[in-house]
């Protein structure tokens, strides 16, 4: 990949309290593709997500969107740029129906009202939610909330979105439901980077894997590369040699 | 195609709502509008009038409260600060009542922009319990201020009845119709703010503020913004009660009692909805007042128990309300 990556961590690092959650992270995400970002649990891929996302500050390194260095924007304005996120326990706004859900996320690019329900109606037609427009967000059943979650992130109209473990947890045919919306949404033109655990779930679907590992970048490359590269293999399974 | 259709018959369908939705306020507001005609009796008059001035309070505090989920227990602040601003313009100043309550509701709204900028990065009860002590402080500095009568408070001069100086000694009908005003601009505004980006934007910062953050919304503005719309109409209402009343102490205007007078209907009625204050103010206000002149003497103690008693009915039957007070859908949320 030759062009200007839309997305690149340069030396990110970010420590909590003397706990080092991710150390020296370099990497770039490039238009168009879905990247999987994977890992052991505590690996910090979630804290990535939430540098990127502009949740909490990167304690070094820099962050740079669309040729941009965004390392000091907060949350908001990450969106207003063009950066959309999920999160891993869904965070709905419960007192709200599924379509005012949504439209909060519209009224980032269509400040009028109507034009954000019409562009939230739009969004949960596309998600699969067009039947559950007028629920309370509180009523809908996990895998819903998840849709939900991508719906109100793909109103706000980004350019790159993350997704944080959307496909965890469901049934297989709910899985299949949401393998075939990340790959629409790429289809759409949006630079997708999802967090997953589990290996099988995302590796069909990714064009790219980045593995961390203790808050290091483990390995990078193609699904194929990374399910043999005796690292990753090491650090989901533990290596035969290593006492513990 | 079929998407497109089912969205703009999805938008007119919502469209007819909301205007429904306004002719019945139109309606209701006309018709109450016409009940001086029928009611000549001055006790019931004062109660519907501090009915419908609670009403309009507490849509105000709904605005911070309901909408935005930023419990405050300290809006006598505003109501005392409309009240002497209008009174002091009045009495030392001769400037007239109208240009009192606009001057006493911008001075309130840059008060809560200012008490704002320090509170609003206290959460949950810790903000309320910012908002109680502020509202303290404010009592006890009235409380000691000269120039503003001190304990004593402020009379209004005597004068002929006159819309110019809001001053009406015998018959009450056009304080009726002037706060039956205030009210229905205070629901107009809730209505249109209703549905605008604000009003999306508090109601997402109320339920879940890192989401809301992630969607583009400024947490921060967003409740400064909510802050001094509803410190502007509660400084409003605190003006008309000073005319209403033609006397002022700190203790009528600027009292803890007012700020729960101003939440409760609201808690009652339906917390961040736009019909929640006046019913709630409806059934809360009647009974108070009625209670407090059947059982007499000071009163103080009764109109808690009526509280109390009102908001155990209230939890028992009907807790929505009363539910969306307690953090801990927050709490859950945030682990």
């Amino acid at each position: 990949m030759t062009e200007a990556a839309l997305l690149t961590c340069h030396d990110v690092t970010r420590v909590f309290d003397g706990l080092v959650a991710n150390k020296d992270i370099s990497i770039e995400i490039h238009q168009g593709e879905i990247v999987g970002l994977i890992g052991p649990n505590g690996a910090g891929k979630s804290t990535l997500f939430n540098l990127i996302a502009g949740s909490f500050p990167v304690t070094s390194g820099c962050i740079m969107f669309g040729g941009r260095d965004i390392t000091g924007l907060p949350a908001a304005a990450r969106c207003h740029a063009g950066i959309a996120r999920t999160f891993q326990v869904p965070r709905s706004f419960d007192s709200m129906s599924v379509l005012e859900n949504v439209i909060v996320g519209a009224l980032v690019h269509y400040p009028r009202s109507r034009a954000a329900r019409v562009k939230a109606l739009e969004v949960l037609d596309y998600a699969g939610l067009s039947g559950r427009t007028a629920h309370p967000a509180g009523d809908l059943t996990p895998p819903e909330r998840r849709r939900l979650e991508i719906a109100r992130a793909i109103a706000t109209e980004p350019r790159l979105l993350l997704l944080d473990e959307v496909l965890t947890g469901l049934t297989p045919s709910e899985s299949r439901e949401g393998v075939d919306l990340v790959r629409r949404i790429r289809e759409s033109g949006i630079t997708v980077v999802m967090v997953e655990h589990v290996m099988e779930v995302v590796m069909p679907l990714v064009d790219r894997a980045i593995v961390l590992n203790l808050g290091e970048v483990l390995a990078e490359g193609s699904p194929a590369e990374i399910v043999r590269d005796p690292a990753v293999i090491g650090a989901y399974l533990g290596t035969r040699n290593h006492a513990a | 195609m079929d998407a497109s259709v089912s969205v703009s018959g999805a938008i007119a369908a919502f469209r007819r709502d909301r205007w429904r939705e306004m002719a019945l306020a139109g309606l209701l507001v006309a018709a109450a509008a016409t009940i001086p005609l029928f009611v000549h009796d001055v006790y019931t008059m004062n109660v519907l009038i501090l009915t419908l001035l609670y009403a309009a309070l507490s849509q105000s505090w709904n605005i911070l409260s309901g909408y935005c989920g930023q419990i405050s227990l300290g809006h006598a602040l505003y109501f005392g600060l409309g009240a002497y601003t209008t009174s002091i313009l009045y009495v030392h100043f001769g400037v007239l009542p109208w240009f009192g309550l606009a001057i006493g509701g911008a001075l309130a709204a840059l008060v809560a922009l200012a008490l704002g900028a320090m509170c609003f990065r206290l959460a949950g009860h810790y903000f309320t319990i910012a908002t109680i002590v502020i509202a303290e402080i404010g009592l006890t500095l009235i409380h000691n201020w000269d120039y503003a009568g001190a304990a004593m408070g402020i009379q209004w001069p005597f004068g002929p009845d006159s819309w110019a100086s809001l001053q009406f000694a015998r018959d009450k009908t056009p304080y009726f119709h002037f706060v039956l005003g205030l009210f229905a601009v205070t629901w107009l505004v809730t209505w249109v703010i209703e549905e605008s980006r604000w009003g999306y934007w508090w109601r997402a910062v109320k339920d879940n503020a890192p989401a809301a953050e992630s969607l583009g919304v400024t947490i921060f503005s967003s409740k400064m913004m909510a802050a001094a719309i509803s410190a502007f109409f509660t400084a409003v209402g605190g003006g008309f009660y000073a005319a209403f009343l033609s006397y002022i102490d700190p203790d009528s205007v600027m009292s803890f009692r007012l700020s729960l007078l101003m939440a409760l209907p609201a808690v009652i009625g339906g917390i961040g909805t736009l019909w929640g204050p006046v019913i709630g103010a409806a059934v809360l206000i009647p009974i108070t007042e009625l209670t407090r002149s059947f059982i007499g003497g000071t009163g103080a103690g009764t109109d808690l128990i009526v509280y109390g008693g009102l908001i155990m009915v209230i939890a028992l039957a009907r807790p929505e309300g009363l539910l969306s007070l307690l953090p801990s859908r927050s709490r859950e949320s945030r682990t």
